[in-house]
């Protein structure tokens, strides 16, 4: 495809994903101790469903989303071209290989480049889709190395509720249900925190904002 | 042909109403909240504003005829079902039934309303789907609140679905006399009940002191709601003339609808206490959700159908 006409149809995608998002889940935004301006953010959140990311950048403010990636699984992204179109194009995912026996290219330097080259990012650090009954599960290392080689950038935690139900997984078709998502105060690494602490404080600040979502829905 | 004069005479009533509202608005912000840190005020210019958008939607609707008026209460019952089945219980199993709440119950609804089937859109929420809507939830299995589950479900889709499709039904009533004027009887129930609804706002915010069910509503007050009651059925009386009813009948049925779109807001209101929300969504700036501003039209609208087709329809 010619560029202009693939990135054409990557923002029609794109805008088409967020109608669709928009039209099953209303989704709503509380912007609790942080405003949605432009700065360099990381925004972490809990992952229930592939659709997280998309309520994210959904309702990010167009100024914002234009320099939002999200940070996806690549063996999921590439499977097949529609996919692979959806994940590069629409989204300019940062596409990371979760198999560390098989990538060639270290995820950290991967995101610390894009952050780098003026993008924010949205990151779900359990790494993989929470299916269990506990809120969250136990945050993979990335973010704390993200954290530490970029100690600058805002680590924004952002609760999404009620999107497992709206798609359970196995399910295929979305029920319309409002999902609220809250966005809560930035974190940063304190000077020598050690790993566990700042991972346990990281899930503590998101598990936080559960109950606001709820309160104010 | 009386009904476009009629309909624009509401209309551009209701148009004056908010012109003045909105100037009130206006005038009140720059006294009292001049940097916007007023909340009442805000809210009170988010919900006229509001207001402006929701009268030009509804005139579009008229406009379009038949097909317009019932699309419109399809999308509003869409917008309210999804609100009030996030606050319900329901687990994996009823994901189905919740499916087919929203894209076969609703539509084939709306569907035998706009092909004027009223043997069926009568029956079919509290017959057919009451009987076959926990089948679907049974034949996955979980048995954990079952009950409770299945009745929340029946229960939002009778509220957001059945008695919401009664407004647009109201366009198929056939009153001797009053033939292709039919889309009156909606703008009339509408414009009563939420003009009911607005002055027991304002008497409430001015006069209230005396709580009517101070558990469920911190805001609804004796003095607002006769204040309110009274206003909306002077205003509604006088407007007679463009309705099927007598002067008398029109008091009989403006108080019957205020009443009823009364109760309907304390039912939601109970509603909404138990499950621990304020607003039951968040997409009509100042109002909160669809549900916040239909509760009283969707107490209202089966009753007002109900009641005029009993006494002055021939079908």
């Amino acid at each position: 495809m010619i560029p202009s006409v693939r990135s054409f149809a990557a923002s029609v995608t794109g805008r088409a994903i967020s109608v669709f998002a928009r039209f099953i889940t209303a989704p709503r935004a509380i912007w609790h101790g942080i405003e949605p301006v432009q700065a360099q953010r990381v925004y972490f959140a809990n992952h229930s469903s592939n659709g997280d990311f998309v309520l994210i950048w959904t309702v990010l403010p167009p100024t914002l989303r234009r320099h939002t990636r999200p940070v996806a699984a690549l063996d999921y992204w590439l499977k097949s071209p529609v996919r692979a179109f959806i994940g590069r194009e629409v989204f300019n995912a940062v596409l990371i290989d979760r198999r560390p026996e098989a990538r060639t290219e270290d995820p950290v330097a991967q995101m610390t480049s894009a952050i780098d080259e003026g993008a924010s990012l949205i990151l779900f650090p359990e790494g993989q889709r929470n299916a269990s009954d506990a809120p969250l599960l136990p945050f993979k290392s990335g973010l704390y190395h993200l954290a530490k080689a970029r100690p600058a950038v805002d680590l924004v935690p952002v609760w999404i509720a009620n999107l497992n139900k709206v798609m359970p997984k196995g399910e295929v078709i979305p029920v319309p249900l409002i999902c609220t998502l809250t966005f809560g105060t930035p974190l940063h690494l304190i000077e020598d925190e050690p790993k566990e602490a700042f991972l346990h404080r990281a899930m503590a600040a998101l598990v936080d904002l559960q109950p606001l979502a709820s309160a104010q829905g | 042909m009386t009904t476009i004069p009629h309909l624009l005479w509401l209309l551009s009533g209701v148009a004056g109403i908010l012109i003045l509202a909105s100037l009130v608005g206006e005038v009140l912000r720059q006294r009292l909240s001049p940097d916007g840190a007023n909340p009442i005020i805000e809210n009170l210019n988010a919900r006229i504003s509001a207001w402006w958008g929701m009268v030009v939607l509804l005139a579009i609707a008229f406009l379009a005829g038949r097909t317009g008026v019932v699309l419109l209460f399809a999308l509003a019952s869409f917008a309210a079902l999804r609100e009030f089945l996030t606050l319900t219980h329901h687990n994996r199993a009823d994901h189905w039934s919740l499916l087919a709440c929203f894209f076969i119950v609703l539509p084939l609804q709306f569907y035998f309303v706009r092909i004027d089937w009223y043997g069926m859109y009568a029956v079919f929420v509290p017959v057919y789907v009451f009987l076959m809507l926990p089948v679907l939830s049974a034949l996955r299995g979980s048995t954990a609140d079952f009950l409770v589950r299945v009745s929340e479900t029946q229960w939002a889709l009778m509220i957001c679905v059945y008695c919401l499709s009664h407004v647009p039904a109201l366009l198929y009533l056939q009153i001797p006399g009053f033939e292709g004027r039919n889309v009156i009887l909606i703008a009339y129930l509408i414009f009563v009940v939420q003009l009911s609804d607005v002055m027991q706002y304002v008497f409430g915010k001015l006069l209230g002191r005396t709580k009517v069910a101070p558990n469920l509503s911190p805001s609804k007050t004796w003095e607002g709601l006769i204040g309110g009651i009274l206003t909306a059925t002077a205003v509604g009386t006088a407007l007679w003339w463009m309705t099927p009813f007598s002067p008398l009948q029109a008091v009989a049925m403006c108080l019957l609808i205020t009443i009823m779109g009364f109760f309907g807001g304390l039912v939601m209101s109970a509603i909404k206490r138990d499950r621990g929300v304020k607003d039951w969504g968040h997409l009509i700036a100042g109002h909160g959700g669809f549900i916040d501003r239909l509760d009283s039209v969707i107490f209202a609208a089966p009753i007002f159908f109900h009641v005029t087709r009993y006494f002055w329809s021939i079908t």
